[in-house]
């Protein structure tokens, strides 16, 4: 009987959780293995798929990755600067919540949070109004200000793209941010003051200006191709660019740096940058909707490429596999990202 | 606080010592999850809640940060202003498309697209569901939303509840479960979902097994499915995070003076962790009526909004889709400021003796 009872109290958990496991079993598992099984068949929706054990076409895999190596190639290199320039931006905003936001803080937390009650589309679609040839920004940079030719145009290039998916997922870098920056002990801080940590402003000020200096022009000159460099070229806007990212640089570094804050603050809070740039490179390396409205075909992603193939192309064989790539990337990319910071706890699983 | 510093060097001590004690490696070892301090300060209800309880160290965050530097007026002024207004410069960055879409809202395009500023016009707030399809897919928007909150809050609470009230086996392997689904990108569960869907109509097993017509051909079904799906962990994370600050005692105490678990869970733990709840399903709501990526992948010939207007783009671009937004929006935000009034009026109401 007390053996009965037991058994009973230990089945209550996984009775709890049964209803909700099984979704997740029937609706995220079991969808993944026949996503593996059609990444080795073969055929279309037409014809009809002929799947293992009847063949096993393994080609799929490499056939997909040298075919769509440029895609994959874009992913990663828009995701991967999408999510630095979350974190230049996304780490002073939220330490500036955090530590000086006093009264306004949720505020200013529900105005980083407000992006998310419009529709996504809509947002993009936003960007392509503000970026597009008659929009405001073209329309103070070229026809005010005069920086650039006539034939400028900021749709359709990389830096759109980036620019798009920056906007995105900022939130995302910031929410996580802004929680481990709120939960350092302010009297550690003061203890490293008091310990004579003093302000490095010079430092941080240099800092600052060089890596906005730097991270400015390399984004002009390293995502424009045609549009930044060559013919349309303006060494006054790269110039401007230059100027404006190392006053913005400059001006957060001398402010933020300090010693208390690089021996302090920042290594409590990588737990955050940990959590903040894996939410951000994530989402931001599969999406297709930034490459598609504010992007051309040059600058397709993967997500476009496994997107087309899904839904217009009927090609599952070859979608699947590059998915199933996609996966495996992302699970390599947050594992060697894991070692480098120190942060394997990924699960939270903490009991 | 500096002028007491040496009149009490133990106390100086004791806090170096806590800097070893939490150093970096400890301090990462008790980091959040990935997903959990997100999800923690998403919904409207925590981030007015939360705010009452950070506010107690702003005060000496302000000192430390604004501490005078020996007499230079000039560098102290810059690092006063620079941080706030490098804060107000990416709030404003967050606001420009939301305001652009208000903006064009009230434009009246001058070709198909409702790209390029061209008059104002109150046409299309007139008519604002003046297109073909449009109402529909707003309709089934909201009934997927509503529906799909429903099941993926029940579903995702009981799990929450399991993890954080039981000690068994294999909770660490659960919640890394759990996890898992939220850190794959949105277009491989669309994908995987999809491939299940087709192959329910056309492989073995699944062929024999699932109903005629139950997932294929897509719809509002499997529309509804994914949808689900991808809201439990999110509110299994949003829920866990509530339930672990609380006070078991109060349970305790309740079964002591005789409460049975029924009574005790309606009674005393419900009613503790029901603004959880109430976060998790609001963020359970607008995850799902925003969807697009999965959407996309599992609607078939039935629209949800998002879906409505990757569509239409390709056509073109009325200024319905911003009239619509703009609605969703400003109802978004005033549910939002709503609660927060109403949820302060209540904190103060509790605590107030008779």
């Amino acid at each position: 009987m007390g053996q009965l009872i037991h058994r009973y109290r230990a089945a209550i958990p996984w009775l709890l959780m049964l209803p909700g496991l099984a979704w997740l079993a029937v609706f995220f598992v079991v969808p993944n293995v026949q996503m593996l099984l059609f990444s080795l068949s073969e055929g279309t929706l037409l014809t009809g798929f002929t799947t293992p054990p009847d063949t096993w076409s393994f080609d799929n895999f490499p056939g997909a990755v040298t075919r769509y190596s440029g895609n994959f190639v874009n992913s990663i290199v828009y995701g991967g600067l999408a999510t630095i320039l979350c974190f230049l931006i996304g780490y002073p905003l939220a330490y500036g919540i955090a530590f000086r936001g006093g009264r306004y803080k949720s505020l200013l937390l529900f105005l980083v949070i407000a992006p998310f009650f419009t529709s996504f589309l809509i947002r993009t679609i936003s960007w392509r109004i503000i970026l597009g040839n008659d929009g405001p920004f073209l329309g103070i940079i070229r026809d005010v200000l005069g920086l650039v030719p006539d034939n400028f145009s900021v749709i359709g290039t990389p830096l759109a793209v980036v620019g798009g998916l920056t906007y995105e997922f900022l939130p995302f870098m910031v929410l996580p941010l802004y929680v481990s920056l709120e939960k350092v002990d302010r009297r550690l801080v003061e203890a490293a003051q008091d310990l004579y940590a003093g302000p490095w402003r010079r430092g941080g000020a240099i800092t600052g200006a060089l890596l906005g200096g730097f991270l400015a022009v390399a984004l002009q000159v390293g995502l424009g191709y045609s549009q930044f460099v060559g013919e349309t070229a303006t060494p006054g806007l790269v110039a401007l660019a230059a100027l404006v990212g190392a006053t913005a640089g400059g001006l957060v570094g001398a402010s933020m740096v300090s010693q208390a804050f690089l021996r302090v603050t920042l290594p409590l809070s990588l737990p955050g940058v940990f959590a903040g740039s894996i939410l951000t490179f994530i989402p931001s390396i599969g999406d297709y909707v930034n490459a598609h409205l504010l992007g051309s075909p040059k600058t397709q992603m993967i997500g476009n490429v496994i997107q087309g193939r899904f839904l217009e192309q009927n090609d599952y064989p070859t979608a699947a596999a590059l998915a199933f790539i996609l996966m495996a990337a992302i699970l390599v990319a947050i594992f060697v990202y894991a070692r480098v910071l120190g942060t394997e706890e990924l699960s939270g699983g903490r009991a | 606080m500096s002028d007491g510093r040496d009149l009490f060097p133990e106390e100086r001590e004791s806090i170096r010592d806590d800097r070893h004690l939490i150093g970096p490696d400890q301090g990462s070892s008790r980091a959040p999850a990935a997903g959990e301090p997100l999800l923690d300060s998403l919904p409207a209800a925590s981030v007015g809640s939360s705010a009452g309880a950070v506010v107690a160290g702003a005060d000496m965050a302000i000192r430390i940060a604004t501490r005078p530097s020996s007499g230079q007026r000039v560098r102290s002024a810059w690092s006063r202003w620079s941080l706030p207004i490098f804060t107000a410069g990416a709030i404003t960055y967050l606001m420009v498309p939301i305001v652009v879409m208000i903006a064009f809202s009230f434009n009246k395009p001058a070709g198909k697209f409702n790209f390029v500023w061209n008059q104002f016009s109150l046409d299309a707030w007139a008519n604002p569901l003046g297109r073909p399809g449009l109402s529909d897919a707003l309709w089934t928007s909201l009934v997927v939303a509503a529906i799909a909150t429903l099941i993926a809050t029940t579903l995702g609470t009981l799990i929450a509840l399991a993890l954080v009230r039981y000690t068994f086996r294999g909770r660490g392997g659960t919640n890394l479960f759990i996890f898992i689904p939220m850190a794959t990108p949105e277009i491989v569960l669309g994908a995987s979902l999809l491939s299940l869907f087709v192959a329910s109509a056309s492989q073995e097993p699944f062929k024999s097994v699932v109903p005629a017509g139950l997932f294929y051909p897509l719809g509002f079904n499997t529309i509804l499915i994914a949808h689900v799906m991808f809201n439990i962990s999110y509110v299994v994370i949003t829920v866990k995070a509530r339930i672990q600050g609380f006070d078991r005692n109060l349970e305790e105490a309740a079964m002591d003076l005789g409460a049975n678990e029924w009574v005790t869970f309606w009674k005393v733990t419900f009613p503790m962790i029901r603004p959880g709840i109430i976060a998790a399903a609001l963020l359970a709501f607008s995850l799902s009526i925003d969807d697009f990526i999965i959407t996309n992948f599992t609607s078939g010939l039935v629209n949800t909004f998002p879906v409505w207007i990757w569509g239409t783009i390709r056509n073109n671009l009325p200024p319905q889709v911003h009239v619509i937004g703009t609605a969703i929006f400003l109802i978004a935000v005033s549910a939002v400021v709503l609660s927060t009034v109403l949820s302060a009026r209540g904190q103060r109401r509790v605590p107030a003796p008779r």
